[in-house]
């Protein structure tokens, strides 16, 4: 059995995207993610990798733009406002059909907001950043351990699919201090880049990296066959995990570090006689729809709780089509909900039914 | 019988789109005939910008990569990371380079980056119409300046071959023009030692070409050619402004 070590959310990236063979490193300070660079500064290094302090987020998305054309495993991290500034060169990677992985250590918003942990940046992250019709693989870690496997995956899923992959988490997460073993899920086999941007050698036609069709209905070609990859996306690689759900009658439904809280809020229900169950997304895109609709039947009600104003909330209506009724619990501004927070609200919703 | 003149193996054999009489094409013919002569089109990688020479990516038959408005050093920056033998420049307007994408040049210099930059300076922005650019001189009229740039309110122009080469990072740095066969003759050598501080791994390089737009300047090719001799040389004199080469 592999060795257990102790390591923090934001470290725990780093290295597991290093086994992952990301051996390219662009970024910009900002805090909650910091850690992630200062890892990757130390280790790429000794193991003849690079890692870019780049000018702004703007130059670090755009030197992964670059990495990524030649063919590269490449990864940038940031927190919501360099995120913002990312956008940019991620719509152009999606538009070059580039793979590339971005990790998003969310902070409280609007504008500098705070530096306390959010959730915030979920409509920023799962309706597209950028400008353009297109869409980025989401994944949404709970665990230390659980963001190592997915960071393997997510290099996977970018190179598999030729598209941006982003992983999300949260300062609460990036800074939480887990038990973990590096034992990589096994990869899926992947197609070679033959796309790729790193010289013909004189051995073939030269390859263009590029987003731009002038003619409306050469764009209009692209991107509906982009969208068919999207489809099967959406179709094949939703995932959620589900607790307690086989006889709830009342489903709390969250994401990321939330979600682990949500749990405890579940436990203590059911030791009230409240039957609670929980639906964590673990995608965000594609957003597991089918794991809800199953519930539509058998719960009287959804909560969805979130460190936001109410952002994935939507996506949970629109997954049952609004045919249960679905309540939002949710803190903000850096703030954390609290299980005894989530038990009373959920109480409050089922007297409302009782 | 002998063939004196053809196309450089490294363009590609396509009509390229430029306006009647625009010094793009002398320099995409410039950088072409370089990459013949180092023998390197295997191992380049061009990197074209958002501007009157998008579609570079479909003239050069080296690999290429089209970046977002101003960030082909960054873009270039992420290629020749991956593999430092590869050789990789970029092609940029003066809009592209030294205003929306002004920090990715400077940091690029500033890190010394073994690429290289072929500075297209027209003093006007070309693709979008004719508006005004870092470059436009003083007092020079264009969509957004109808009066003429006001320096009191629009600012001065931004000299950047001089800006560049106050920094510790740059190897070579070259100002030259494409109005006449000398100057052109003149380029063409600049290109040649960019590409070449290049191969040797001497770090950054830079040629700006100092270019027409007749298009929007709103003369012929030939009045183009005197304008520019007349009012871009006066501002923007040609010369080497930093040389490392040598070391
Ligand atoms: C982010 C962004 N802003 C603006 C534009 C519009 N735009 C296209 S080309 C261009 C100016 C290019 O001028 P220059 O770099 O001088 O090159 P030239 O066309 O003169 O060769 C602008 C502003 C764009 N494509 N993207
Ligand atoms: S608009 Fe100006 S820079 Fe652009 S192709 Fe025409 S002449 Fe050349």
């Amino acid at each position: 059995m592999a060795e257990k070590v102790l390591l923090k959310g934001n470290e725990a990236i780093a290295e597991a995207a290093i086994l992952s063979g990301c051996r390219y490193f662009f970024g910009y300070p900002i805090t909650p993610q910091t850690e992630i660079s200062a890892y990757m500064a130390k280790r790429m290094p000794k193991i003849g990798g690079v890692f870019l302090q780049a000018e702004s987020e703007i130059s670090a998305c755009n030197m992964v733009y670059g990495a990524a054309a030649a063919g590269a495993r490449v990864m940038t991290s940031s927190s919501s406002p360099g995120i913002s500034l990312k956008a940019e060169a991620i719509s152009y990677i999606a538009g070059a059909d580039l793979p590339a992985v971005v990790v998003n250590i969310v902070r409280a918003g609007p504008g500098l907001g705070g530096i306390q942990p959010a959730q915030s940046d979920y409509h920023q992250a799962t309706k597209g950043l950028g400008h353009g019709d297109y869409k980025m693989i989401v994944l949404a870690p709970s665990s230390v351990q659980e963001i190592i496997n997915l960071t393997a995956e997510a290099f996977d899923l970018a190179d598999f699919y030729r598209m941006p992959v982003m992983i999300i988490g949260d300062g609460m997460l990036g800074q939480m201090m887990e038990p973990v073993t590096f034992e990589l899920p096994e990869g899926r086999k992947l197609p070679e880049k033959t796309w790729a941007t790193n010289g013909t050698g004189m051995k073939r036609p030269h390859n263009v990296v590029n987003s731009l069709y002038i003619q409306p209905n050469d764009l209009e070609r692209i991107v509906l066959e982009r969208n068919k990859k999207y489809q099967q996306i959406q179709e094949t690689e939703a995932k959620a995990e589900t607790y307690c759900m086989e006889d709830a009658e009342y489903m709390i439904t969250a994401y990321g570090s939330t979600a682990r809280i949500a749990k405890n809020a579940v436990d203590e229900l059911r030791e009230q006689g409240i039957k609670a169950g929980l639906i964590r997304p673990i995608t965000l895109w594609p957003f597991p729809e089918e794991t809800y609709k199953q519930y539509v039947g058998q719960v009287k009600a959804i909560l969805s709780v979130e460190m936001s104003l109410g952002q994935m909330v939507d996506d949970v209506k629109l997954a049952v089509e609004s045919k249960v009724p679905v309540h939002f619990y949710g803190r903000c501004g850096g703030n954390i909900p609290y299980p005894n927070e989530i038990i009373q609200k959920m109480k409050e919703i089922a007297g409302g039914i009782a | 019988m002998k063939q004196v003149f053809k196309k450089p193996a490294a363009l590609c054999d396509v009509p390229l789109h430029y306006c009647p009489g625009c010094t793009h094409g002398i320099v995409h013919r410039l950088v072409a005939e370089v990459i013949d002569e180092l023998g390197i089109e295997g191992k380049t990688i061009g990197v074209a910008p958002v501007g009157c020479s998008v579609f570079a990516y479909d003239y050069f038959n080296c690999d290429m990569v089209e970046a977002a408005h101003g960030r082909a050093p960054a873009v270039a920056t992420g290629i020749k990371r991956t593999n430092l033998d590869n050789i990789v420049f970029t092609y940029q307007g003066d809009g592209d380079l030294a205003a929306i994408g002004t920090a990715e040049t400077v940091h690029a210099a500033a890190r010394g980056e073994n690429i290289t930059i072929i500075f297209i300076n027209n003093a006007i922005y070309g693709m979008t119409g004719g508006q005004m650019a870092p470059t436009t001189l003083p007092g020079q009229v264009t969509q957004t300046s109808p009066y003429g740039r006001n320096t009191e309110t629009q600012g001065f122009p931004i000299r950047v071959s001089e800006m560049l080469a106050t920094l510790d990072g740059p190897a070579y740095i070259e100002r030259v023009a494409v109005d006449c066969v000398k100057n052109i003759n003149m380029a063409k050598r600049a290109i040649k030692k960019a590409f070449t501080c290049q191969v040797e791994k001497k770090g950054f390089s830079l040629v700006e070409v100092v270019s027409t737009c007749p298009t929007n300047w709103g003369l012929s090719p030939e009045e183009a050619m005197n304008w520019l001799r007349e009012n871009m040389l006066p501002y923007y004199p040609l010369g080497v402004y930093c040389d490392k080469t040598s070391k």
